[in-house]
């Protein structure tokens, strides 16, 4: 992948350090705020945004948000270094760069949101940002499609969060976070279960709930670095975090216990079997990743101290390893050239660090003591016991805490102690860069778990309030926490976790049997997908005919159907016609226009048809000159003669009309233009009877010269007090020449190059 | 067209109309004309040149090709709105300065970004019917 002859890789990779030491600078802007936070103040921005819709762009950091922002930050710093050094050379880098920080900005804007429009608009950049980042390898079809998936997935999921977002604003008058979980839970609100079920769609699309789950392990087409980033701390918790954030409000229901449980819990399960049923081990991490989804989703059913302490730990603790064992996995793919479990074993003597540092994510995934992955299980049990649906969660949890066990023996154990197969690179020691994410994360995570006190109080306990909505209500986070029923239940994890382990090879072989006979919703998407195509390539040949005049028809029957509707619907009086009162010049004026209409319909050639609109055209600049405007009689008049002109050069290479009474001069055709000449006539008639309001001329008169200081107003009103309306129009006019232009261009070129038939 | 007459008409004419819709251009903010009415007449001007001439001999004696003419003007009214930035002051509000004096009566003259924002227009519907027409002429 390197190519070193790029002259600005030097920049290229000073663009990679520079995003990195930017993010750490952010890192440490939020290390200022632990303290206020712990203490139990919570910090607050505003900006007024679109105030007149109560849109306003305010952040919010809390326990929650400022955990979230920490970790983004922290471990963005962190991937970004090691990206510069995994990346180094690669063509696109500078690229790869930018993306990975609009990223880490989308996300942090994100999880710091206040404001439910603001979190969507953020939710959705991270969706754009994270499909450029997964569909990085854009010369390979597999990536193109897996960011598609990705996208698609998780886009269709956000607007559903959107209409749940805007039916909150409504039913409660404020689009506002804090100010909505201050005012409690929405349970017995009206539409609080549509609001759910749509709040949900985003959340568990995004954090890849079954049945949603097939993105998740299907965006590791993207380099290492941006799997460990988005499925440790970001992109993938943003559903998690959703949840965890709008818990006040939205749950308090058996609808939320239930769903969230049942999801979280098959999530966890299903992703825990096939993880250990991968060989590739970015798969099974990527398959890890979604067991913590469910895992955490699972937590947030409960509403108790311990389910929600459980929750945060948990949260922390795997993305703390999540990101180390990614990082890892990457070293060692950069190294031998291999990600095969089955391959990868003993690299512990030619690889010291890298095994040390996964030996610590790896016994923190496990649950180990002294980790702070121990401290989670324990509190995880605590959490489960108490949880409304006790008899269903603490098996459930039982089984995936143990698999991951076994997982983490596969993906940090075996690779560095394991039996060695043959390996496309003589393994080497990585680079520093790359090593120094996986020792800071690991050595995290053994020191919260020495000293829990430190990441409870600063981290965990500050985020279990904002979640609890009330401080000291959680569950205590210790490593130490007596002889207990969460203890036993540990025991048994790590005996049931050590059998699977064992015979994992077995066990892998018989999951590959069921899966083969299993549903693959993945291959669903992509049929899913084909018959959208199918459909539209349908609905496309229906509508869009490439005849213009089916075109014209259609759109001018709808006009006209919409006008007679609503004319009947609004049961208008009778029109008044007044023929008194007419001057001389005026009825000559009316005679032209009616004589150019006239035949304009009974012509046969199109130059005399032309002429015959012209005709009417300048009658209606004389109208327009009688009523004295002459601003808008000069331009009627002008533009008249420049349709003529245009229309004439485009003639010359069209042929004659189709003789009168020909099929294409049909009844329908005939009955739609009289129909809509009717309607139109009437709407005028109506216009013109309502008392003119002279509320907006009179401002004009008034205010034309006074303020813009001129006399013409029509003039100023084009150039002053609508000057946006006007750059519009400009800009309008720009494009559209330039589209015609280059339609004509284009054509020339198509025509010249198949050999120029004139 | 190859008529002697109108050929040679037109060089006379062309030069008055353009000149003509300069001056629409300029007397607009108090009488018939402004931005769209000279860029209309200007374009018309070069049309009749065009037609009396070729498109080719019409394109070189605009020196600078239309579309390029129609993106500068839309670049040109876009400055006239921002430059209101500056001065603390909406998009697009108009900002005047009174040479010889502190207001319309007492000054001699005026500089204003209402009709650099009118030129803007001008060039825009100069720039954008010519290129319109030439591509089409060129077609044909």
């Amino acid at each position: 992948m390197a190519d070193h002859s790029d002259p600005n890789a030097p920049w290229k990779t000073l663009s990679g350090l520079g995003t990195s030491g930017l993010t750490a600078i952010l890192f440490l802007y939020f290390l200022q705020f632990l303290g206020p936070v712990a203490a139990g103040e919570p910090v607050r921005f505003v900006w007024d945004w679109i105030p007149s819709l109560d849109v306003s762009l305010s952040f919010y950091i809390d326990g929650l948000s400022l955990m979230f922002a920490l970790l983004i930050t922290g471990i963005g710093a962190m991937v970004m270094l090691y990206a510069a050094k995994y990346l180094a050379g690669h063509k696109h880098y500078d690229r790869f760069a930018i993306y990975l920080f609009s990223f880490m900005l989308s996300m942090l804007g994100l999880v710091l949101a206040d404001n439910l429009i603001a979190l969507f608009v953020f939710w959705e950049l991270t969706t754009f940002t994270s499909y450029l980042l997964i569909g990085f390898i854009h010369t390979d079809a597999k990536s193109r499609r897996n960011a598609l998936q990705a996208l698609l997935l998780t886009a269709t999921g956000g607007l559903a969060m959107l209409a749940g977002f805007i039916l909150i604003g409504i039913t409660q008058g404020t689009f506002e976070l804090s100010e909505l979980n201050a005012a409690g839970t929405l349970a017995d609100q009206p539409f609080y279960l549509l609001i759910l079920i749509l709040v949900l769609a985003g959340a568990f699309t995004k954090s890849a709930q079954v049945p949603f789950h097939f993105w998740l392990p299907n965006a590791m087409a993207a380099p290492t670095p941006v799997s460990a980033y988005l499925h440790s701390a970001t992109m993938v918790k943003a559903g998690v975090y959703l949840l965890a954030r709008m818990h006040p409000s939205l749950s308090g229901s058996d609808v939320w216990v239930w769903t969230l449980s049942i999801f979280g819990a098959v999530t966890a399960v299903f992703a825990s079997f096939m993880a250990l049923r991968q060989t590739d081990l970015k798969q099974t991490l990527a398959y890890t990743t979604l067991m913590a989804l469910g895992t955490l989703t699972m937590f947030l059913a409960g509403s108790t101290g311990y389910a929600i302490t459980a929750a945060m730990t948990f949260l922390l603790v795997h993305s703390l390893y999540k990101a180390g064992l990614f990082l890892m996995i990457g070293v060692v793919d950069h190294s031998t050239g291999t990600r095969d479990a089955n391959v990868l074993g003993g690299l512990k003597s030619s690889m010291p660090i890298t095994a040390a540092a996964a030996a610590a994510a790896g016994l923190a995934m496990a649950g180990i003591p002294p980790f702070l992955g121990f401290i989670a299980k324990e509190v995880a049990y605590a959490g489960a016991l108490e949880m409304q649906l006790m008899l269903f969660v603490v098996p459930m949890a039982l089984v995936a805490f143990a698999l991951m066990f076994a997982v983490a023996g596969i993906v940090a154990y075996k690779p560095f102690y394991g039996l060695q197969g043959e390996l496309p690179h003589e393994p080497h020691e990585g680079p520093w860069p790359m090593l120094l994410g996986p020792i800071v994360l690991g050595v995290l995570g053994l020191l919260f778990g020495l000293l829990p006190g430190i990441a409870a109080y600063w981290l965990i306990e500050p985020a279990v309030a904002a979640v609890m909505g009330a401080p000291d209500v959680g569950g205590r986070v210790k490593l130490w926490a007596g002889f207990n029923l969460p203890l036993l239940l540990s025991l048994i994890t790590f005996a049931l976790g050590f059998v699977i382990y064992q015979r994992h090879l077995a066990l892998r072989e018989r999951l590959a049997r069921i899966e083969a006979r299993a549903a693959d919703l993945d291959a669903g998407w992509d049929r899913l997908l084909d018959h959208f195509v199918t459909y539209t390539k349908i609905q496309t040949r229906l509508i869009q005919t490439g005849v213009l005049r089916q075109y014209m028809f259609a759109t001018f029957a709808v006009f006209a159907a919409t006008v007679l509707v609503t004319l009947m619907a609004r049961n208008v009086g009778g029109i008044s016609l007044q023929f008194a009162g007419l001057s001389f010049m005026e009825w000559g004026v009316a005679l032209l226009i009616l004589a150019g209409s006239v035949l304009v319909v009974l012509t046969s050639s199109r130059i005399v048809g032309l002429v015959a609109l012209g005709v009417v055209g300048i009658g209606v600049a004389l109208i327009f000159i009688m009523f004295s405007a002459p601003d808008v009689a000069i331009t009627q008049l002008l533009v008249e003669l420049l349709v003529v002109v245009l229309l004439a050069l485009a003639f010359l290479k069209m042929p004659n009309l189709d003789p009168s009474g020909s099929q294409t001069h049909s009844f329908p055709n005939a009955v739609l233009a009289i129909t809509v000449g009717v309607l139109t006539t009437i709407v005028v008639l109506l216009v013109v009877d309502q008392p003119f309001d002279r509320r907006l001329t009179d401002f004009f008169e008034a205010a034309s010269w006074t303020e813009a200081f001129g006399r013409n107003i029509v003039n100023v009103i084009l150039v002053d007090f609508r000057t946006l309306d006007t750059f519009g129009e400009i800009a309008v006019v720009a494009v559209a020449a330039l589209g015609a232009f280059a339609l004509l261009k284009g054509f020339a070129r198509a025509r010249d190059a198949k050999g120029g038939d004139k | 067209m190859n008529s002697i007459i109108f050929s040679a008409a037109a060089r006379l004419l062309v030069a008055l109309m353009f000149v003509f819709s300069l001056f629409m251009l300029l007397r607009g903010h108090h009488l018939p004309g402004g931005g769209f009415i000279g860029g209309l007449i200007g374009a018309v001007s070069f049309i009749v040149y065009s037609l009396a001439c070729g498109p080719a001999e019409a394109r070189k004696a605009l020196r600078i090709s239309p579309e390029v003419i129609a993106m500068l003007g839309l670049g040109v009214a876009l400055l006239a709105g921002m430059f209101s930035f500056f001065m603390g002051d909406p998009l697009f509000t108009g900002q005047w300065y009174w040479v010889g004096g502190d207001s319309y009566e007492t000054s001699a003259f005026s500089i204003n970004t209402v009709l650099v924002f009118d030129v803007g227009v001008y060039l825009v519907v100069l720039g954008g019917i010519l290129s319109l027409t030439y591509a089409f002429e060129e077609e044909t």
